[in-house]
């Protein structure tokens, strides 16, 4: 099915269609009615949001990019960034589940998924009925994913045969709230002696998994972090996603996707750093002055708006070129790379305009700050992300 | 059910600009008035419950089409926009005169519309359209039943409410109290942009131009102002006690106690 691309499709044209101006409008309204008030006592007390991400089905927001037949909203790329960048400028937990239950949980089985497991896993998760996540990363495999441990051995049997997982995931994002998992397992070694990894639909309830230890984090407190443990998991043939040994390829192909949302999260919660401190600068007054008025500060917000500007315009061509079915794996990489940076500095910026009241809870700028060192992390560290964009330069193998 | 809600594009809430001549500047960053916002969310459920289909209609500048298509994004079937450049400038009357002709050529039982306007806020339009076509006006709806072939309504009034019936046609002026609008879904946004809006312009619903715009509008803007800031309300959230204390000081301290 051709992809329906908004837009004028000029070979350059930066004013969005009146869908996707609509869109971000209805998501701002939303953020800033529906969830800004409950955001900060989420946060407080580490809960998870699932009354917030109940609403967040029926407006479509949980299978954005997706098309209907699939039970998505039937947007693109681009919609979905706009929606992850609003949501981050209120609330980057919920941004968070969004961003992972869509790039990473309903994405592979959009990407490789069969009728039967689009029909079955997928249109519930775009419908926003059933959350979704994905678990690649191990103890032992973190940027080195090509450490994975878990395993998924093949057994003859009952129907086409089954397969048995065993192994631990760690720090995977919307853990015991998901109903369906999207992770990868060893099944086996290659001539050249790599493990060959097979991705696998799980879901929860399953004999033989669990959820372990949800973590304590830094920021992004109202989100779910947490391990998966398999235990002589057993899942039919026809929950392997893709065939046999394609699930690296399929992960990284997610990644590339989801690194947009992350670039979009950390657009979102720069802005809303920016957002905060522009009328604080103009408010606040310090020898007889507003503060704004003392090139110290003012330059301060400057910069902020301006690299903001940046990345928003890197997330934003990254996406559109995902959705002319072009190569985005190195945009993706550099705007994620470039937004998570720009977001670091402009949430610590937001702290500075503050004063020591940005060092309060209750000014929310230093949760900003703390939340946006998620997206230097996340799908990948940024020094990840400069082996991805080196190794395209220099077509060498750069460690 | 066939029902026509009358929409006004006002400018964002809190951005309201003033054009040269001091007239409210509507040339971008409009969204749907609010109080026709409840009203369409009513006409949206109650054809949604009882079948129909909801039309909108609105006379606005150009500007107007993004609300607009945020009414078709909400769930409205189909829209008319009265553009024409004679229009600007328009007073109440005119307007009216502009909706009653576009309603003469629209199909519909029930038209709604909203108690007033945050922009220019004169309250009048929907009772001279009413007037004008000749049907019941039922004012400030807490709530809208549709009975067979006729309406009733709650019409909050000072003392508490009506219960008002009326034959349809009828014109429904709505309120908050009818309910909080709905958000547009993404579906809703991507089915809006296939759904038909017609553009109407004088000609069309022939109207003399020479009636209608700034030139024969029978009042006249004299001036317009921004009102000042209010002063910082005091809030006293305490026991009856201290609340008193708190009120009397505050009192005093203006030479009123």
């Amino acid at each position: 099915m051709p992809r329906r691309v908004l837009g004028s499709g000029a070979p350059v044209d930066f004013a969005p269609s009146p869908e996707h101006e609509l869109l971000r409008q209805t998501v701002r309204d939303f953020a800033v009615r529906e969830v800004e008030p409950v955001v900060a006592q989420h946060e407080r007390e580490r809960r998870f949001p699932s009354d917030v991400v109940a609403m967040l089905g029926p407006m479509g927001l949980l299978g954005i990019p997706f098309p209907e037949d699939e039970g998505g909203a039937g947007l693109d790329t681009l919609a979905y960034a706009i929606a992850v960048e609003e949501l981050a400028r209120v609330w980057g937990s919920l941004a968070l589940v969004v961003a992972a239950h869509t790039s990473l949980g309903c994405g592979p089985i959009h990407t490789a998924g069969t009728p039967g497991q689009k029909e079955r896993f997928l249109v519930p998760m775009a419908q926003g009925r059933v959350l979704g996540s994905f678990g690649l990363t191990e103890p032992g495999a973190g940027s080195d994913s090509g450490g994975t441990r878990t395993t998924a051995r093949f057994e003859k049997g009952p129907g086409d045969g089954t397969w048995v997982i065993d192994g631990t995931k760690r720090f995977i994002t919307n853990a015991r709230y998901a109903g369906t998992y999207v992770v990868t397992a060893r099944t086996g070694t290659r001539s050249d002696g790599s493990p060959e990894i097979g991705a696998f639909i799980v879901t929860d309830p399953t004999p033989g998994f669990s959820v372990g230890r949800i973590e304590e984090k830094m920021g992004l407190h109202a989100s779910s972090t947490g391990e998966l443990i398999f235990d002589r998991c057993r899942l039919p043939a026809d929950q392997m996603l893709g065939g046999r040994g394609d699930g690296w390829k399929l992960f990284l192909r997610a990644l590339d996707g989801g690194r947009i949302a992350i670039g979009a999260m950390a657009v979102g919660l720069a802005q809303a750093a920016l957002d905060a401190s522009v009328p604080y600068a103009r408010q606040r007054q310090q020898f007889g002055r507003p503060i704004g008025s003392f090139q110290g500060v003012a330059f301060m917000i400057a910069d902020m708006a301006t690299e903001i500007e940046a990345a928003r315009l890197m997330v934003y061509r990254a996406a559109w070129l995902k959705d002319q079915g072009r190569d985005h794996a190195l945009a993706a990489a550099q705007a994620k790379l470039f937004a998570s940076e720009v977001a670091q500095r402009a949430t610590n910026a937001g702290i500075q305009v503050h004063g020591g009241y940005g060092y309060m809870e209750e000014f929310k700028v230093e949760r900003y700050l703390r939340d946006a060192k998620l997206t230097e992390l996340g799908e990948g560290t940024s020094q990840i992300q400069r082996l991805v964009i080196a190794r395209r330069l220099l077509d060498l193998e750069v460690m | 059910m066939q029902i026509v809600v009358l929409l006004k594009a006002v400018p964002v809430v809190g951005t309201e600009r003033l054009d040269a001549a001091g007239r409210v500047d509507r040339s971008a960053g409009l969204e749907p008035n609010g109080n026709d916002e409840y009203s369409l969310e009513r006409a949206l459920t109650l054809t949604e419950a009882h079948g129909g289909e909801v039309t909108i209609l609105s006379v606005g500048p150009a500007a107007a089409t993004d609300p607009i298509r945020k009414t078709l994004a909400m769930g409205a079937a189909r829209a008319v926009h009265v553009l024409d450049p004679g229009l600007i400038g328009s007073d109440m009357a005119a307007t009216a005169r502009v909706l009653v002709a576009a309603l003469r050529r629209l199909d519909f039982d029930l038209a709604f519309a909203g108690a007033d306007s945050s922009d220019g806020g004169g309250g009048l339009v929907p009772a001279m359209v009413a007037t004008q076509l000749g049907l019941p006006y039922l004012s400030y709806a807490a709530d809208v039943e549709p009975l067979d072939g006729a309406v009733r309504v709650r019409r909050i009034s000072p003392g508490g409410y009506h219960v008002i019936e009326a034959p349809t046609p009828a014109l429904v002026v709505g309120t908050q109290l009818l309910g909080a609008p709905r958000y547009p879904s993404l579906r809703g946004i991507m089915q809006a942009r296939s759904k038909e809006v017609a553009t109407w312009t004088l000609a069309d619903l022939g109207i003399d131009p020479a009636t209608v715009g700034e030139a024969a509008a029978g009042t006249r803007l004299l001036r317009t102002e921004t009102p000042p800031p209010r002063g910082r309300a005091l809030v006293v959230r305490d026991g009856p006690d201290a609340a008193v204390a708190q009120v009397v000081a505050f009192l005093a301290a203006r030479g009123l106690a």
